[in-house]
């Protein structure tokens, strides 16, 4: 039993950490709380059932729904957010308003577009359990398990190991001087959002298929429960958001699992995080532009 | 349209011009990022249901309303110090999710079920939509008048140099902590004083009328209609509490427009509709002078005189 719940809640913190990795890349270049994230997450999981049940092939419906929300993400960034970012004397919630706004934009049209009900996936794994000794896994366990570490390995990649992921990082530690040193940090800014948005939608379509049900409404608890995420990990630090993910799935799986506490599960994240900020006000592991 | 339809509209829309004047206070007078502003309303509201269920006085229960709220609006303004701007705003979001979560399992503010308050009668007058909307717009505009005189009092003018910068403020000898915590105190309370209003004017209240999305729809007031103004989250308020009755024909799409406006505003126009650098109030303010052409000040007639004296020599 408790094994189970291990597996359970390592599932659902690398969903958290995945879905809190493009607010945590975009926070890092661009200082916004992008709750807009939580829209790509959304879109990304319709998208990804339309192109499954247009094409049949669920590798497709992951790679084309990251890349389709990965160029929304840049258009956004390029028509939405840079222009508010521009203006001088902006107030810091002014871009979070404008990601509110969009947020609430995104499930609306949904809603119109497809409909108020829920869709299944019904992916079909060939297996319904597979059992390793005492514990049973899930097969949508397993996928979310290995593509989670597959994205988060090409990100590390990308930061570390290519010229792009310099620029990031440069820009990420300070815009200006970044500039002036000759880096584009045009395209850092759009990196953040393909890469961000892009891991939203994969998060929304392993949500679609381990709950095997995608409405509207989606993306309304990840939307808050991310912002919990990338601050308990340090406001863009992608290592930082990873524990921090797996952090908040365990205090779910088990506080809800093991005690009687009066609050919600979903309610958890922001206990750990007014605590956790009491406590200790730089985040998990302090704000770090480093994995 | 019925006059109770027109009043029923009129009261909610003076509740939530209060609340977006209290929200104003803290975010627009002190530059603090306040996500959560429906906490606080919520916790007015409970706390002033609480008293009247329990055969409490009404307006004493609007009095412990301002009390509650405000201590706990003040516990929030100590936090507020050891928090950046970005952090602030996440733990004010975190504060409305966990508070309306209490709200809604609590057993003191009935659970899911909610709390039933009944027509609280003053001076012998059992209260209705009209008494409402007349005692909420007295209060308004009671906090306008204070408001226009703390601007330009020390504590205002201390507040406005937080908001522009917190660092210079200090450098200058502005006890910054004393009055961010001030101006805390002071929105909440007037947050929690509307939330005792709402409750006895709805004569129903549950965790959902003090979600997220009510801070939200306030934050959005204050942001169309221009925040740091007096006139702006009046404007705002006015005017999104009427759009949901303009728009009733479009039931379907009225979020979308909602969000589509609200984009479109900080897009274009950040600073709100009416706010300092709109052109919209600066064309109503050319007009008005156009009207009515400002009275020459002593500086004025000076600035002629010397430009007359210039001329000649």
């Amino acid at each position: 039993m408790f094994t189970q719940q291990l597996m359970n809640a390592l599932a659902i913190g690398s969903v958290y950490a995945l879905t809190a990795m493009g607010a945590t890349l975009i926070y890092g270049i661009l200082g916004i709380l992008d709750i807009a994230n939580a829209g790509a997450y959304l879109i990304g999981a319709y998208l990804g059932w339309y192109i499954y049940y247009a094409t049949g092939s669920i590798v497709l419906a992951f790679v084309l729904s990251m890349l389709a929300v990965g160029v929304l993400g840049i258009l956004i960034q390029k028509f939405i957010y840079s222009p508010i970012l521009a203006k001088p004397n902006t107030l810091s919630i002014i871009p979070l308003v404008a990601a509110v706004g969009l947020f609430t934009m995104s499930s609306d049209l949904v809603r119109l577009i497809c409909g108020p009900y829920s869709y299944s996936y019904n992916f079909d794994f060939g297996v319904t359990s597979i059992k390793l000794g005492p514990v049973v896994l899930v097969p949508a366990w397993i996928l979310i398990f290995a593509l989670t570490a597959v994205l988060l390995l090409i990100l590390w990649f990308i930061l570390n190991k290519t010229k792009l992921g310099l620029a990031w990082r440069a820009t990420a530690n300070d815009t200006e001087i970044a500039k002036v040193c000759g880096v584009n940090t045009n395209n850092a800014m759009a990196l953040s959002y393909i890469l961000g948005y892009g891991f939203a939608a994969a998060a929304g379509i392993m949500v679609g298929i381990l709950y095997n049900s995608i409405t509207p409404a989606l993306g309304e608890v990840p939307s808050y429960k991310m912002l919990a995420i990338i601050v308990l990990g340090g406001l863009g630090n992608p290592l930082g958001t990873v524990l921090a993910g797996l952090f908040i799935g365990f205090a779910e799986v088990f506080l809800s699992a093991y005690t009687s506490i009066p609050i919600p599960k979903d309610a958890i994240a922001f206990v750990v995080l007014i605590i956790m900020l009491l406590i200790k006000p730089e985040g998990l592991l302090g704000q770090k532009n480093k994995i | 349209m019925s006059s109770a339809y027109l009043f029923s509209i009129l009261a909610t829309a003076a509740i939530f011009t209060l609340l977006a004047l209290s929200l104003n206070i803290i975010t627009g007078y002190a530059g603090q990022a306040m996500m959560g502003i429906a906490a606080f309303f919520g916790i007015g509201a409970y706390t002033a249901a609480i008293i009247t269920t329990h055969g409490g006085n009404f307006l004493l229960a609007l009095l412990a309303a301002i009390v509650v709220s405000g201590i706990c609006g003040a516990v929030l303004g100590v936090i507020s110090l050891r928090l950046q701007a970005d952090f602030l705003a996440i733990t004010t979001i975190g504060i409305n999710f966990v508070m309306a979560a209490l709200f809604n399992s609590l057993k003191i503010t009935g659970g899911t079920l909610g709390l039933t308050t009944t027509k609280p009668v003053v001076f012998g007058i059992r209260m209705t939509n009209f008494h409402f909307f007349i005692f909420t717009t007295v209060l308004i505009i009671i906090v306008c008048l204070l408001i226009t005189k703390m601007r330009h009092s020390w504590f205002g003018m201390a507040l406005a140099s937080i908001e522009n910068d917190p660092g210079a403020a200090r450098s200058f000898g502005i006890n910054v902590s004393k009055y961010q915590i001030l101006a805390f105190t002071i929105g909440t309370a007037l947050a929690g004083l509307t939330g005792g209003l709402y409750a006895h004017r709805m004569g129903f209240i549950s965790s959902s009328d003090f979600a997220f999305v009510v801070s939200i729809q306030i934050v959005s007031m204050c942001v169309i209609g221009g925040l740091g103004t007096l006139r702006g989250p009046i404007f705002g308020a006015v005017l999104l509490s009427a759009l949901p009755e303009v728009l009733r024909f479009a039931d379907d799409y009225r979020e979308l427009v909602y969000a589509l406006l609200l984009v479109i505003m900080v897009r274009f126009m950040p600073g709100g509709l009416l706010g300092d650098d709109s052109p919209v109030w600066k064309f109503l303010v050319m007009i008005w002078r156009k009207i009515k052409p400002r009275k020459k000040t002593r500086a004025d007639l000076i600035a002629e005189k010397a430009a007359e004296e210039g001329g000649q020599a």
